[in-house]
């Protein structure tokens, strides 16, 4: 498809501000002016409608497609949080308001919001308090890793590393690196944090050990007390990476069995779209011990119930956000809660985790399931058993596009040959896990007969195998390249 | 029960096929004693309650103000066709671009949306996105830390202080020397900056216009910088970038910018923007997404995420960065905000504020009491100083209706009585001629 | 598996060949295939000095990236420029076009492998 700028016409326009009356050359003197107009596409407004619906239908979508990409937790995401995130009390509320009278007495409304969801957030996770201020997952890890060396500081300790299980996803040790720390890796045992292996690895220098339960293999961490106790002896902090959340909802706190640092994928347990790569929200939780570290501004409240923004805690990290996160995807996530309540919400993964069962159950025979018990809300299969016949989890993976289907996550955890990672999700029904299943089915058992068939998938997408290598070489970045 | 398809029936089958009873035997991993102590939450509410409780605390924020508030967030018109068309759920419903043979749209628009902006700024090579105006400052400054293994940054003052206070604290583990260079009236203090900027130094990051809104050239800045062979590091408010001289104009290594303007609505903060561009020279030093250009086995055109062994799922503690979620949607919102505006759209919008700000600057300089804060030329956001706080003035027009602006005292030391006016296309002549009556009268 | 008995290893993959009082450098056979296609080689500068186990580059494909480590203590004397343009070359010949730096030694390099000690690593890490 032709881009918008291939397809802009000189002189067309769609929606023009009326005409000024002074141009930037009668109000500036010219040697701050740009020598030329930035090229920016002259299109129509139906062009451009045209131009991105066109665009839309290129893509995959949890609206349009099953989507069980492993760790990402696709679920539905209702439209109701939409319209409450698009109501003109929140979206032209300027984050400056909070800043004059009263430190947000023109925001009471947006500053509830934020005081409730740190609440329920806190009771859903056992965590003593809550910022919302990160905007991610990894920016969510960054500030739990700047908590715990803030800890650390403050209490005099010298540590300098933090371990980080094989399985963990990359953006643990990318994060404790930019605390400042060195990562020490740990090789797992059953798919599990190997106690031994950590207690190898544990000394005095160790600041943390970041881990997620489930894993990423979507296995249940046995070893979780044993883990805990190893970690009080040497004053090393334990981290939650909160992508998993969604197994544990009403079933286990993190807070309650050990965890101080928390953080938590909105756009995941919380259903708030992902957008094609964002955005997110990732709000850190803490035990009590971490509380005077956290981000400021802080939401708190008045003996007459009204809130506002205090950045008077000198202990605290400072600032992590320009403001108070993405409000607007925090919106969505409240709602979501509201909504639910708590029944709903431990139903979240009581149907996660009965799809992901089922599935398991229903692939088992076609796909090596490497930890063969019962999972959490995702499980890890390999497709190793298909080498023989040249088939590799790729091939795969590409063959369910040509289904309507997105793809498992693929080659993660790195731990997993052929790894092929699906989380289905509670919100899909139960014959759309048996269409996929019997999809999946056939096209491995067509793989042994005719993998070259596979090898050429997918074919039906609007594009076929690309050349990932010539893209990396030759760089093309723009339309100007 | 809401967003769950099974019936009671499906549930026992699915069940019997795992060998289970029950749905609590799939949890017997986690054993009681690691429980939860406690999960005392509310009863789940209807959707229309839900509706119904969110619009009441809406309702709980002033937005029934006329607001000339900026301070590098300024609310610009966002045509419908924004809403319209980055509301297709095949957009905000997709994942990371992960199987780019299901995410041509998503890959195609982040391409698209590199070539705006890399035209917009003058630059080469454009990421796709980080989370907003303060991190890609942040992620810029890492970039020349990398690139020149040097470990001082040259900050001016004049830098919006929303922004600095976050380096300062993304900065405390990283035994980084930040040296901020004082501004001077709401100026940049260039013969200072120059000076700060020698052979030890990794990068100098300026904001153009800068906090107080003042319009500079950084150019000379910049050829000091490559002579000491460091970077040059500038923030831009990318509406009035569509008039003002070019990061690449003057010489820029890394341009970056808060996307906000570009079709966001102000939503008390976010989700924003982070736009980073860079020279070519810088690419492989640059974080998060990036989209390439290539072809499929049929020779076809298509789109890929591209340079991934920079980032954290390949290289793990040695990334150029940790960001994996970005702010997809918001560039998208933006790519088909440029495109419904157009070069002469985006030319008028920030014209229009301009000539705003002028009739204000005016205005409220007429009133006896009230002088500038400098001379220097600025866009359509100034500094006024007043006779009284400007904190007390803003409290008691707000009050009134009118937010007249931000009180920089609360940024700056001995600048309590110095209010900061924004304009944009949406404030009309005559809400500033009231501005100016109202404040005149409490003066 | 391609292991020339002529040169000498390290155990992280990169091959050396002595050559009077300099040494030449690149990656193994084994190396560029788990690698894969090459899309960047990040080398030293000449005149670079280098210490033994010093990280003095990278390579990088479409899906993995991998540190270069150098195997011994000398001085950048050439770097193999062709790389830059054409980092296949590393593919199509790891121990011929694909080299990647000349250093001049400054001591006498010690602990590197023979070519049947590396194929045992292989032959440890292929599993």
């Amino acid at each position: 498809m032709k881009t918008a700028f291939a397809a802009s016409v000189p002189g067309r326009t769609a929606c023009l501000p009326a005409q000024p009356k002074k141009h930037a050359a009668d109000m500036l003197p010219a040697n701050l002016l740009r020598a030329k107009r930035p090229a920016l596409p002259e299109l129509g407004e139906l062009d451009v409608v045209r131009h991105f619906t066109r665009l839309s239908r290129l893509n995959f979508g949890v609206d349009s497609n099953f989507y069980p990409l492993g760790s990402c937790t696709m679920k539905y995401n209702p439209k109701f949080t939409e319209q409450v995130a698009a109501l003109p009390g929140f979206t032209r509320l300027h984050p400056l308001m909070a800043q004059l009278k009263g430190a947000g007495q023109y925001t009471q409304g947006a500053l509830e919001v934020m005081w409730e969801t740190e609440r329920l957030l806190c009771e859903i996770t056992g965590m003593r308090a809550f910022t919302l201020h990160p905007m991610a997952g990894a920016h969510g890890e960054l500030t739990g890793a700047m908590l715990i060396a803030a800890y650390h500081k403050d209490k005099g300790n010298r540590k300098t590393k933090v371990i980080c299980p094989d399985s963990a996803h990359g953006t643990n040790p990318a994060s404790a690196a930019l605390a400042g720390y060195e990562v020490v890796n740990i090789e797992s045992k059953d798919g599990m944090v190997d106690p031994d292996a950590l207690e190898a690895a544990l000394d005095d220098d160790v600041a943390a050990l970041m881990m997620t339960c489930p894993n990423t293999l979507g296995l249940f961490e046995n070893h979780l007390p044993r883990i805990v106790e190893k970690l009080r002896a040497v004053d090393a902090l334990l981290y939650y990476d909160g992508a998993n959340l969604n197994a544990i909802l009403g079933k286990m706190r993190v807070g309650d069995v050990g965890f101080d640092v928390v953080h938590l994928n909105l756009h995941k347990t919380f259903a708030t779209p992902h957008g094609g790569g964002g955005p997110g929200a990732g709000p850190v939780g803490v035990s009590e011990r971490l509380v005077p570290y956290l981000p400021i501004s802080r939401v708190e409240k008045l003996h007459d119930g009204r809130y506002y923004l205090n950045y008077d805690h000198p202990k605290s990290i400072g600032f992590m956000a320009p403001f108070y996160g993405n409000f607007g995807v925090l919106l969505k996530a409240y709602a979501y809660i509201l909504r639910l309540g708590g029944e709903g919400l431990e139903r979240v993964s009581e149907y996660a985790v009965l799809n992901a069962n089922y599935l398991r159950k229903r692939l088992e025979k076609v796909l090596e399931i490497p930890h063969d018990r019962i999972c959490m809300h995702e499980f890890v299969a390999s497709a190793c058993n298909h080498a023989e016949c040249g088939i590799r989890a790729l091939d795969v993976a590409k063959a369910l596009l040509d289904k309507g289907y997105h793809a498992p996550t693929i080659y993660f955890p790195l731990i997993v040959k052929e790894c092929m990672m699906f989380e289905p999700t509670e919100t899909e029904s139960r014959q759309t896990l048996d269409e996929f299943a019997d999809d999946l089915i056939a096209i491995l058992e067509s793989a042994a007969q005719n993998p070259d068939a596979l090898h050429a998938a997918p074919v039906t997408t609007p594009v076929r195998r690309l050349d990932e290598t010539a893209a990396a070489r030759n760089m093309v970045l723009t339309d100007d390249a | 029960m809401p967003f769950i398809p099974h019936s009671p029936e499906e549930v026992r089958e699915m069940l019997s096929v795992i060998g289970v009873q029950s749905i609590e035997d799939l949890f017997v991993d986690i054993p009681a004693e690691m429980r939860p102590r406690s999960f005392e939450l509310p009863q789940g509410l209807s959707e229309m309650q839900v509706l119904a409780k969110m619009e009441e605390m809406a309702a709980r924020n002033r937005t029934d103000v006329v607001s000339f508030l900026g301070g590098g967030f300024y609310s610009h018109h966002i045509p419908a066709a924004v809403d319209a068309l980055v509301s297709r759920g095949e957009f905000y419903t997709a994942y990371t671009p992960y199987q780019p043979e299901a995410s041509q749209g998503t890959l195609q628009a982040i391409f698209e949306y590199q070539t705006a902006v890399c035209r917009l700024l003058d630059m080469d090579c454009a990421n796709a996105s980080v989370y907003d105006g303060g991190s890609a400052i942040f992620e810029a400054m890492m970039m020349a830390v990398r690139a020149t293994k040097r470990r001082k940054l040259v900050i001016d003052e004049a830098v919006s202080p929303i922004w600095r206070t976050m380096l300062a604290s993304y900065t405390s583990n990283l035994s980084l020397d930040l040296v901020t260079v004082p501004q001077v009236d709401g100026k940049s203090d260039m013969a200072a900056l120059k000076a700060a900027v020698d052979t030890g130094c990794a990068a100098v990051v300026v904001q153009n216009p800068n906090f107080f809104g003042v319009v500079e050239d950084f150019t000379d800045l910049f050829a000091h910088a490559k002579s000491q062979k460091a970077a040059s590091v500038i923030s831009v408010y990318p509406v009035m970038q569509s008039v003002l001289k070019t990061p690449g104009e003057m010489g820029a290594d890394i341009a970056v910018a808060e996307g906000q303007s570009l079709g966001q609505p102000l939503s008390f903060g976010g989700p924003y923007l982070g736009i980073m561009t860079c020279t070519k020279d810088m690419v492989r030093q640059m974080p998060g997404r990036i989209v390439g250009r290539t072809n499929d086995i049929e020779g076809r055109t298509g789109y890929v995420l591209t340079l991934q062994a920079r980032e954290q799922h390949i290289r793990r503690a040695k990334a150029t960065s940790n960001i994996c979620s970005n702010q997809a949607l918001c560039a998208l919102r933006t790519l088909v905000h440029l495109c419904l505006l157009g070069p002469e759209g985006l030319i008028r919008t920030a014209e229009l504020s301009m000539e705003r700000a002028r009739y204000a600057m005016e205005r409220l300089t007429a009133i006896a009491g009230v002088r500038p804060l400098n001379t220097a030329p600025f866009g359509n956001e100034f500094a006024v100083r007043l006779p009284i706080p400007a904190f007390e003035a803003v409290d008691r027009l707000t009050a009134r209706g009118y937010v007249p602006g931000f009180p920089v005292g609360r940024y700056y030391a001995g600048m309590d009585d110095v209010l900061l006016v924004a304009c944009t296309e949406k404030n009309s002549f005559e809400q500033v001629g009231i501005l100016a009556e109202m404040l005149g009268g409490i003066l | 598996m391609s292991i020339p008995a002529d040169l000498l290893y390290t155990d992280t993959h990169e091959w050396v060949r002595i050559e009077g009082d300099e040494a030449v450098i690149g990656i193994t056979q084994f190396a560029q295939e788990q690698l894969g296609d090459l899309t960047f080689v990040d080398l030293p500068a000449v005149g670079d000095t280098l210490a033994t186990g010093q990280e003095m580059g990278s390579v990088e494909s479409v899906k993995a990236a991998s540190e270069l480590y150098s195997p011994l203590a000398g001085t950048v004397s050439a770097v193999n420029d062709a790389l830059s343009g054409a980092p296949e070359l590393v593919n199509q010949s790891p121990y011929t076009d694909g080299w990647m730096v000349r250093v001049k030694l400054s001591a006498t390099p010690e602990g590197l492998l023979s070519a049947a000690d590396y194929e045992a690593v292989v032959a440890r890490e292929a599993h």
